[in-house]
């Protein structure tokens, strides 16, 4: 039966994030976009083993799937409503919380028992990204060879989140560069390998708690079953199609995970406007139509619309994986829509609370800041358009670049 | 009913049965007669009492007035509106005007009022009626309405006039919303040939395929009876809206399903144009609006079908439609170029008549 409402059970979850949200990231939110570096903050050490705690049961709820034809709300739309509310905390401490990186989800994708047994309970970061390897995630550089009992590795990253902190990292390297997508594998690399250097940590616009790390890996040798699935290149082009595409498919249940990030962000802007307003008598109330409203009003409507548009894009995105349907169009569908909608709805929240909204002593600047960068990683706006069009269009990556 | 529902899009077994068959009537006997229609200014005959197979109206008359007992469902006539506005907006309003009388009864009148009203219209072959609630002003708002109705005796005379009235020259029955003499709008049920009521029929930018009238009432003079009795304007607002705006969901995807084909086979410097960014992502867009479109319209639906309050959501999807079927309408013919201005393609006509998603108010309570 159509219902677009959360289940009382997620609305549980919900209001434990929220909670969590409020008395824990919002009150030191300031301190740490000031502070910026340093090692992971004190403060969310208990929240790490709170949720290991709590990881069992959602993999649980995972399990949990549709066979019997019903819908159901799974370990997807879960994470996607607790995402939304402590990113509507603060989306860099979030992203600072021990344990939870896009390396985890990663190796609890692909990883095999054993490495997900050595490797699951740590901190581990992703490392896509090159210097000259951004959004074309296929042109990766950084090299793996294999050597003895042993792979080699020697390349250089950037933008790696967590890349400091972090106990691991998942380090994407080509076998073979003439090959294409079908040489490139990931490698769990422990973050204590001597070969594996820290460059520097970036300044940012925002997100600034977050630590975003430059890597270097020279002659940097890590056990042969460190890859993460098989070492064999695939050599006809089915198979190359589907080898990449297994990677690629990881984004489509993180993207929702990411436009949910943008959800919180953005609700938080508009709530903090929707305070400031009604002190200065500001209504809102749905009352009249947009044409009878001020064009105070007519603008808060617009920013709801678009947000709630974009929430309820990003619950089927995640419904759908939850229910084994292909999501890919979707997944990328929310992103496009949250990422766009966060940036603009944050930005307007300090041009309408004017003074106030610029102002450090409220969160409306640093959510504007922060908001910023959610439309660009883990796929820019420009990427989840073309993964659309080419979806809907029947094209393929070479028809349309 | 259980109390803790998930989150679902599934259909049910009964909406997807009725998806299919109206979809199939959208795509054989709308699509087809869409344009002819648009140019005629009206439906060809015959139309209506075909769209009387599917069963809209009669479904939700009470046993006892004739029709088939079954409850009100908001989301189900959600769906409807969708899939009759994807075969053409114009039609769908006139198919679609007895249900959303039918429905402003059900909801607001007694059951002898029901059973007074709705027993004409119980029957197997079409019968017009229709809501007649907007006014010709700049920013209209429904809740100020000009069209005013006095108590004088057991009875109360209504006069003012009512524009865009789908149906507004054929309608047996219409359904007059008028601001009463305390103040509060009230409906009252005006049946066709009651003097002081006439119909002159009236042409609009797009919506050509629907006979569209202006009503002038002049003293109308009706008994007290006739005035539904849990009159909420509000509702009777919102549930319009959300119509308007499901048939604004199936016509911008009848926008993006013709285009997507066009740019894949039209070709400009030496490629199809849908291997060009400029044109893949608008395309991408449309499909990306036109899914927030449709979810907003969906929660605010299934939300008034479970007895939740919906005012916001209603609220929220009017303006998400109003401003994105209109893009999706522009865009379409961006698409199509030159061809889109032409008008053997239907995209202008779909332009034309997603103009008055924005505007219209009442013609389609769900």
């Amino acid at each position: 039966m159509i219902n677009l409402e959360i289940p009382k059970k997620l609305q549980q979850v919900q209001q434990m994030a929220h909670q969590l949200s409020a008395t824990v990231f919002r009150p030191i939110s300031r301190k740490y976009d000031r502070i910026e570096h340093c090692d992971t903050p004190e403060e969310l050490k208990p929240v790490a083993q709170m949720m290991a705690s709590m990881r069992p049961s959602r993999a649980k709820a995972a399990g949990k799937g549709a066979n019997d034809g019903s819908s159901s709300n799974g370990a997807n739309l879960t994470g996607i409503v607790g995402m939304e509310e402590m990113c509507w905390g603060d989306v860099g401490l979030m992203l600072s919380i021990p344990g939870t990186g896009l390396g985890n989800a990663a190796i609890q994708a692909v990883g095999t028992a054993e490495q997900k047994e050595a490797f699951g309970s740590l901190y581990c970061a992703m490392a896509i990204t090159e210097p000259g390897a951004g959004s074309d995630s296929a042109a990766v550089s950084t090299t793996a060879v294999e050597d003895g009992d042993e792979w080699v590795l020697n390349g250089t990253k950037i933008y790696c989140t967590a890349g400091q902190r972090c106990d691991a990292v998942v380090v994407w390297a080509t076998l073979d560069k003439s090959l294409g997508k079908a040489a490139i594998k990931s490698f769990i690399v422990p973050r204590d390998n001597p070969g594996l250097k820290l460059l520097r940590v970036e300044d940012k616009m925002g997100l600034r708690i977050s630590d975003t790390a430059a890597l270097s890996l020279e002659d940097c040798r890590i056990p042969k079953a460190n890859i993460l699935g098989s070492a064999e290149i695939a050599n006809t082009e089915a198979a190359r199609k589907k080898a990449f595409g297994g990677v690629m498919q990881t984004f489509d249940n993180t993207r929702p995970q990411v436009a949910a990030m943008a959800l919180g962000v953005a609700r938080a802007a508009l709530e903090i406007t929707r305070e400031i307003l009604e002190q200065e008598g500001f209504k809102g109330d749905y009352a009249r139509t947009l044409y009878n409203s001020s064009a105070l009003e007519a603008e808060v409507y617009r920013m709801e619309a678009d947000l709630d548009a974009a929430r309820l894009m990003t619950y089927k995105a995640a419904w759908m994986a939850d229910n084994r349907q292909p999501n890919s169009t979707d997944a990328s569908m929310c992103k496009a829509k949250a990422g766009r909608v966060g940036n603009q709805i944050t930005l307007k929240c300090v041009e309408i609370c004017g003074e106030l909204g610029y102002s450090e002593n409220y969160l409306l600047e640093k959510l504007a800041r922060d908001s910023k960068i959610i439309d660009i990683f883990e796929g820019t706006q420009q990427i989840q358009q073309l993964i659309v069009a080419r979806n809907l269009l029947g094209l393929s990556s070479r028809e349309l670049k | 009913m259980s109390d803790d529902l998930p989150f679902d899009l599934s259909l049910s077994e009964e909406q997807r049965i009725m998806r299919d068959s109206i979809q199939r009537f959208a795509a054989q006997q709308m699509r087809e007669l869409a344009r002819d229609a648009d140019e005629a200014g009206q439906a060809p005959a015959g139309f209506y009492d075909a769209s009387c197979e599917l069963g809209l109206a009669l479904l939700p008359i009470p046993e006892d007035a004739g029709g088939a007992g079954q409850p009100r469902e908001p989301m189900s006539n959600v769906l409807a509106a969708e899939d009759l506005g994807y075969g053409d907006m114009g039609l769908a309003l006139g198919t679609l005007a007895p249900l959303g009388f039918i429905n402003a009864v059900l909801d607001f009148g007694t059951p002898e009022q029901q059973q007074a009203f709705l027993a004409p219209l119980a029957s197997e072959t079409f019968v017009p009626a229709s809501i007649a609630l907007m006014e010709g002003r700049a920013t209209f708002e429904p809740s100020a309405l000009q069209t005013r109705a006095v108590a004088d005796g057991d009875d109360y005379l209504i006069t003012g006039e009512k524009r865009l009235v789908p149906l507004g020259c054929q309608a047996r029955q219409f359904l007059v919303v008028a601001a009463c003499d305390e103040g509060a709008p009230a409906a009252f049920v005006v049946p066709a040939g009651t003097p002081g009521l006439s119909a002159e029929a009236s042409d609009y930018m797009g919506l050509r395929s629907l006979e569209t009238a202006t009503v002038t009432l002049d003293a109308v003079r009706v008994p007290a009876s006739h005035r539904l009795a849990a009159f909420d304007l509000e509702r009777l607002v919102d549930l319009s809206r959300l119509g308007i705006a499901a048939l604004a969901v199936g016509c911008c995807q009848a926008v993006l399903d013709y285009c997507i084909p066009y740019a894949n086979e039209r070709t400009a410097f030496g490629e199809p144009i849908a291997r060009r960014q400029s044109v893949a992502f608008m395309i991408a867009n449309m499909a990306i609006e036109l899914e927030g479109m449709r979810l907003l319209v969906w929660r605010a639906a299934s939300r008034a079908q479970q007895g939740l309050p919906f005012h916001r959501e209603a609220y929220l999807a009017r303006v998400m439609c109003a401003e994105k079927a209109m893009e999706i309408g522009t865009n379409g013919i961006q698409v199509f170029g030159g061809a889109g201005f032409i008008r053997d393609y239907p995209l202008e006509m779909w332009y034309r008549n997603l103009r008055a998603v924005g505007l219209l108010e009442g013609a389609v309570m769900v």
